[in-house]
């Protein structure tokens, strides 16, 4: 019978004292699991290093959130971009892609942000090396459309399937215009599972979406920084045909508005991502670019290019950091004080023990096996409390993150693995040494007539 | 086996400061194999001497000789391997660790022994002392004697050469003494094990070849 095993039998012999403390130590270390999981996952999300573009156009105002919209879909959009602007930005020679996104409307079942955009957006990586896949088609035609995967899932969606979007202004409004699923996509570990893509042209089609004329007018000659005159003159073949239209009457059919195309005036758009050109024999002449462009624009019009990475890095380091470091501190402390539960329910048994310990004595043991025994304990316990931790981190993970998805569009894979868990091991081992050396001292210390006698 | 004990002394210290003698023992022996009672009044240092003799209590002075190893001279950790691997005790409380089973108490003794536990033997002595029936019954579910012999069987676990009783029998009922003591006395003759028995019954020490009488050779007695 070896140190361990004695160890183990004085555990059995206290199974509901020892069971407690070892679960106060696993709550500990769940929570310290769970902050340091959803430390990872919020890292990993809200890092764009990876994304495929390098420059996110939009309306002037909020980096972030105008990257929180673009990329993420979680905040409301700053204001809109003229379509002229975006249809200016393909014509720039230093600009590779230049995709348009359209946010605002969200799914009437689920509410998952509906995103107008072309079928160039899937044509970007949306990570380092990873295509988005479809599992039929890309909305190619005006009134098609591909879903995310958590979108197919939670809607239980498929391919064939129509849904209206609801209008996110003020009259929150179902637009009687459906689409038509033609593809659902792969799942990436991003926003984009949670988002319904539908083809631009469909989108500005719906009625209420195509912003009045004059309005139109007003803003691009406050964009452009022109006059009506101008942005008339600009448009002067749409507004032709539009005014030879206005005679018609639309009662006969309802939906005669869909069968010709919305003119450029009326659209909108609520970002561009940018991707610039690439010179092969120059790999970083693409970011200067970048750069470039976005100093430009900064003196310019009312838009901005904001390189994704840099605002979500200083929200990574500013806030989420520091609430990450407060966490940790409080996950530590607490672990430290089941640490100190299992320092006192060991010592507590010491003073009953101290006869078993002289009885060992009698029978051989020396005064490091019985010190052996009592940190051997320590060190059971605080590993089972940590394992089972570790353990009950992860299903708490695995219970939340659908939650979690669920209320805020993020998405948490259950299975992630923090490196930093496998250093909870040592640092348990290392916690039992400090709360196992005076209960181990003390078996050390006894006196063997006097406990045998007792 | 022999046992020798040379000029050992042994003074407690009173809660006031002052020196309490328990022992003073010019010279004490017992021959390989030899079964002696020792017998004495209560408080005369019978238990002590015990300790002494098995390393648990260091003696002021003198030396202590098993086998003719001086045991007084070794290191603490190397008496302490010494008591596991050459002598036996059997308690008047028994001393059973309550968590184990019979089969475990017994294996407990093998623990702190060199080598590994043997199992097989572990089972055999307690066939030897009637309880090859009752090898996983715990402490709590065994009668007074069966726990005394599960004691008898774990003090022989490392073929030990001297087995050291406090008043085995003490605990246990008049029916039961006889049988435990024959056990004891039999088991220590067919391993040729010395023994030192202390008692306070007549009646047992009676049974002795070699009754010693503390107060003979414990200096301290003779003096009061
Ligand atoms: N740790 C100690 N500190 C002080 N005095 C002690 C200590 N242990 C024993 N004594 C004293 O030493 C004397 C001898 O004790 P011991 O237990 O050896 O006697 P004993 O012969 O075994 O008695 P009994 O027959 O009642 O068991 C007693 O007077 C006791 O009070
Ligand atoms: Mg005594």
């Amino acid at each position: 019978m070896n140190l361990f095993t004695i160890a183990l039998k004085s555990i059995r012999q206290r199974l509901l004292a020892s069971s407690l403390t070892a679960l106060s130590v696993a709550l500990g270390v769940a929570l310290m699991i769970a902050v340091l999981i959803a430390n990872t996952v919020v890292s990993k999300t809200f890092d764009l290093q990876q994304i495929g573009y390098d420059l996110i156009v939009g309306p002037k105002g909020s980096e972030l959130d105008l990257v929180l919209n673009t990329v993420y879909r979680i905040a409301p959009p700053i204001e809109n971009l003229p379509y002229r602007y975006y249809e200016e930005l393909k014509e720039n020679k230093h600009i590779g892609v230049a995709v348009p996104i359209a946010l605002g409307d969200s799914t009437e079942h689920g509410n998952f942000p509906i995103l107008g955009t072309t079928v160039e957006y899937f044509a970007v990586d949306y990570a380092e090396g990873k295509k988005f896949r479809t599992s039929a088609e890309w909305p190619n035609g005006k009134w098609e459309s591909v879903i995310g995967s958590s979108v197919a899932r939670e809607n239980n969606w498929t391919v064939g399937d129509e849904f209206q979007m609801v209008h996110a202004g003020q009259d929150d409004h179902v637009h009687d215009e459906k689409f038509k699923i033609v593809g659902i996509l792969e799942a990436t570990g991003t926003p984009n599972d949670r988002t319904v893509f539908v083809n631009l042209n469909g989108f500005y089609a719906i009625a209420g979406h195509e912003k009045p004329i004059q309005e139109a007018i007003d803003r691009e000659a406050e964009f452009f920084g022109e006059t009506e005159a101008e942005v008339r003159a600009y448009h002067a073949a749409d507004l032709k045909e539009m005014e030879a239209h206005a005679g018609h009457d639309h009662s006969g059919h309802d939906h005669a508005h869909h069968d010709h195309a919305t003119p450029d005036l009326q659209k909108e758009v609520t970002a561009i991502l940018v991707r610039m050109k690439e010179d092969p024999r120059n790999p970083t002449l693409a970011q200067s670019r970048a750069i470039e462009f976005s100093a430009d624009l900064r003196e310019g019009f009312k838009a901005q290019a904001v390189n994704p990475i840099r605002p979500m890095q200083r929200l990574m380091t500013n806030l989420v950091g520091n609430i990450r470091l407060i966490l940790i501190n409080l996950t530590a402390f607490i672990i430290l004080v089941s640490g100190v539960s299992i320092f006192v329910s060991i010592y507590n048994s010491m003073s009953e023990r101290k006869r078993e310990i002289a009885i060992m004595r009698a029978l051989g043991a020396d005064r490091m096996a019985v010190f052996s025994i009592i940190l051997t304990e320590s060190i059971i316990l605080c590993l089972a409390g940590g394992i089972l931790g570790i353990l009950l981190g992860h299903g708490l993970i695995m219970f939340a993150s659908p939650i979690l998805e669920a209320r805020t569009g993020l998405v948490i894979d259950p299975y992630v693995f923090d490196p930093m868990e496998l250093t909870i091991i040592p640092v348990m081992i290392g916690l039992a040494a400090l709360v196992g050396f005076i209960p181990g001292l003390t078996a050390y210390r006894t006196d063997v007539a006097e406990n045998l006698s007792s | 086996m022999s046992l020798e004990l040379k000029n050992v002394r042994k003074n407690y210290r009173e809660p006031n400061g002052h020196d309490l003698p328990v022992l003073d023992i010019p010279h004490f022996k017992l021959e390989k194999g030899e079964q002696a009672a020792l017998v004495g009044s209560s408080g005369g240092g019978k238990t002590t001497l015990l300790n002494v003799i098995s390393g648990i209590t260091k003696p002021d002075s003198g030396e202590v000789l098993i086998d003719d190893i001086e045991i007084t001279r070794l290191p603490e950790a190397a008496r302490d391997r010494f008591r596991a691997e050459r002598i036996g005790f059997v308690f008047q409380t028994f001393n059973l660790l309550p968590a184990f089973t019979a089969f475990e108490n017994v294996l407990l003794g093998m623990s702190f022994a060199r080598g590994k536990a043997d199992r097989a033997h572990a089972k055999q002595l307690l066939e030897s002392v009637g309880l090859g029936h009752r090898l996983t019954h715990k402490p709590a579910q065994l009668s007074v004697g069966e726990q005394q012999r599960v004691a008898i069987a774990r003090s022989l676990a490392n073929r030990p050469s001297l087995l050291l009783a406090d008043e085995p029998t003490a605990s246990v009922d008049p029916a039961n003494q006889e049988t435990i003591l024959k056990l004891i006395r039999e088991i220590c003759k067919e391993h040729n094990v010395s023994l030192l028995l202390v008692t306070h019954s007549p009646e047992i020490a009676a049974q002795f070849d070699r009754t010693i009488p503390l107060q003979e050779f414990n200096k301290v007695l003779q003096n009061v």
